[in-house]
């Protein structure tokens, strides 16, 4: 087991050079020369030579590289194209954080949704119920989050005026009692794009849950449980559910990668100041350390969401535990 | 999904005389969801083969005059803000669908990640590990986001490449009528769609390889290439229109998006994700809500039925 986790560890930092480089050759080669994006109005050859000397893009590609990737190594990924003066890092960590929290809330609620509906649909297996709670899961996953986007933003913030239109307010405000008693409540700035987010993302929880709960119901176990005498409600809760929800931890990776990808436009959409958001502007105004920063920062963050599931699948559950009959 | 991949004992009652891809028919046929959706596919799709020859207006031209109207009898689902027929825009924008659902499953799904699978299966070694670590490379990296990168960096170069081929060729009218755009479209997302054709098979063929019609088959001194292609092929066959079914859904989207983001496939050819990007302003959707809803509504209903079809066809794979 420990062999595997450091050979799954030794895999990232591989992974990671091949992704920074293959993106590196690609802002380096793409239209538009770097230079002049990072020269702006100035047209003047001379300051054109300076930056280019400077930045060092007079230097053979593997060179290039080779400095980017000794100062990125210590968290330095150089400064911004678009927006001078300011390092990357300082630039993207704080809209990290920002996606961090809303996608981790995200995470929390597809799974609080997700695994009651699955329970609950498999408790209804055989009636019309049951695939008509999966259908609508289904549905709700076909439906594109650029089309649920807005109409939501439309009823609840210029109709209704319930909501605000977009923006980020954190996940609590405080929320008065005669100026007195303070209540943190959710910040409504998240509940149309939690909404957005987590949409898609019940019906593969649910199915999950659903398919294993029906199989664990006719489990050995099960049937003991049930045969000593048990309540149906402490059968359920004491012997299906633990076991019916370990095979999640193999979705939180998928679970996780949607809501990544889904940053991209649930931000830029409601315009929350997040990573993805940034991340589209970096691509669209092509500010090629930035995109090299934060492309090289997700695949680093799914990699190791890939890899923790699956070392958690192996923990929850020792029957498959990778290496374990070897060693 | 793998599970159900994975289990492959295909429960298999074979009547005399039928064929089993004609028992799986039938019991799909069954399924009045299963026909529904397939029903759904079908419409959309052969909107967009008939295209050029129901669709009552050029899905290119413009009439400022006849702008932003609201669905009429002259105009079913109304006209975008340059005046363009949304009932043509919407068949055209089928016929986008169409070509890059089936190139990238052709290129993406059936060629590379068949051949790339039953390879590293059967060969196994280094040509197993070499191709199953480019595997997790690729499905390790943020699909999405490599992908604007990869058409955003690279969608200028390639119409570049188009036109030295035109030149050189002799052949014409490739760039003007968008070619370009496709062929990154649909390079791109085959880059990163085979991965999961790849894993399955290879995983099924690992399976059937110690299998003893295989090792009879080897002892009758059968060449690899004919072990793969007369043996191994045809046991992986429902596996591929498995993993066909289920990655339509997601060829389909990822074009939309790429589309929405202006990365995708290049105005003035018609694409859901160009006629979404129109109507998402909430502005726009308040004053004009159906340049939202018609691509919503086709692009839902598509996605709702590759994912129903996909299921039913599962189930009637696995004997259900």
């Amino acid at each position: 087991m420990g062999a595997y986790v450091i050979r799954r560890l030794l895999w990232l930092p591989v992974i990671l050079v091949i992704v920074s480089f293959s993106t590196f050759a690609l802002a380096r080669y793409g239209p538009g020369d770097p230079v002049s994006v990072a020269a702006g109005q100035v047209r003047d050859p001379v300051v054109l030579a300076q930056i280019r000397a400077d930045r060092g893009f007079d230097l053979p590609i593997t060179t290039q590289y080779y400095r980017w990737l000794t100062k990125a190594v210590r968290g330095d990924f150089g400064e911004s194209f678009i927006q001078r003066g300011y390092s990357v890092s300082e630039l993207l960590f704080p809209r990290m954080w920002i996606s961090a929290q809303l996608g981790f809330v995200a995470l929390l609620i597809v799974f609080a949704v997700g695994i009651p509906l699955g329970l609950l649909a498999a408790r209804l297996a055989g009636t019309w119920l049951d695939p008509a709670i999966i259908g609508t899961l289904l549905f709700l996953q076909a439906v594109p989050v650029l089309v649920v986007i807005p109409p939501l933003v439309w009823l609840f913030a210029v109709q209704l005026h319930w909501l605000p239109a977009g923006g980020w307010g954190g996940i609590f405000s405080i929320w008065w009692i005669a100026d007195v008693i303070a209540i943190p409540i959710p910040d409504p700035h998240l509940y149309i794009p939690l909404v957005a987010f987590t949409l898609p993302g019940f019906v593969g929880v649910a199915r999950l849950v659903r398919v294993t709960a029906l199989e664990v119901n006719t489990e050995d176990y099960v049937r003991t449980a049930r045969a000593k005498g048990l309540a149906e409600s402490t059968v359920q809760f004491r012997h299906v559910l633990p076991n019916s929800l370990l095979p999640l931890v193999t979705v939180v990776g998928f679970a996780l990668s949607g809501i990544i990808e889904g940053a991209l436009f649930v931000e830029t959409l409601l315009g929350i100041n997040g990573i993805g958001r940034f991340t589209f502007q970096a691509v669209t105004s092509r500010d090629y350390d930035v995109i090299l920063a934060s492309t090289v920062i997700f695949s680093a963050v799914f990699v190791l969401c890939n890899l923790a599931a699956e070392l958690a699948y192996g923990w929850v559950d020792p029957r498959i535990r990778v290496g374990a009959s070897h060693s | 999904m793998t599970a159900a991949a994975q289990d492959v004992e295909v429960r298999r009652v074979r009547p005399e005389g039928q064929s089993e891809w004609r028992l799986v028919w039938n019991r799909l046929r069954r399924k009045k969801i299963a026909m529904i959706s397939l029903g759904v596919i079908i419409l959309i799709y052969g909107l967009g083969i008939l295209a050029p020859f129901l669709a009552p207006y050029s899905y290119t031209a413009t009439n400022l005059n006849e702008g932003l109207q609201g669905p009429s009898w002259v105009h079913w689902f109304g006209t975008d803000t340059l005046g363009r027929d949304m009932l043509s825009r919407t068949m055209f924008s089928a016929r986008t669908t169409l070509i890059v659902t089936t190139t990238v499953v052709l290129s993406g799904s059936l060629v590379i990640g068949n051949a790339l699978g039953l390879l590293a299966g059967y060969r196994g070694g280094w040509v197993d590990g070499l191709i199953m670590r480019i595997g997790d490379i690729f499905s390790s990296l943020p699909a999405l986001i490599m992908l604007i990168l990869i058409n955003a960096t690279l969608g200028v170069r390639v119409i570049d490449g188009v036109r030295a081929f035109e030149d050189t060729s002799g052949i014409h009218g490739l760039v003007a009528s968008g070619a370009p755009s496709y062929l990154l479209v649909f390079g791109a997302l085959s880059l990163f769609f085979w991965v999961g054709t790849a894993r399955i098979i290879r995983a099924q063929v690992l399976q059937l390889r110690e299998r003893d019609f295989i090792l009879a088959a080897e002892a009758l001194g059968a060449t690899p290439r004919r072990v793969i292609t007369h043996h191994l092929l045809p046991n992986v066959s429902f596996l591929i229109i498995l993993e066909i079914s289920a990655t339509l859904g997601g060829i389909a989207g990822s074009e939309i998006v790429l589309t929405w983001f202006g990365v995708g496939v290049q105005p003035p050819a018609a694409s859901f994700g160009a006629m979404l990007f129109e109507g998402s302003g909430v502005r726009t959707f308040q004053t004009h809500p159906h340049l939202l809803l018609v691509p919503g509504a086709f692009v839902t209903a598509l996605l709702f039925a590759f994912n129903l079809f996909g299921d039913a066809l599962n189930d009637a794979l696995h004997g259900r």
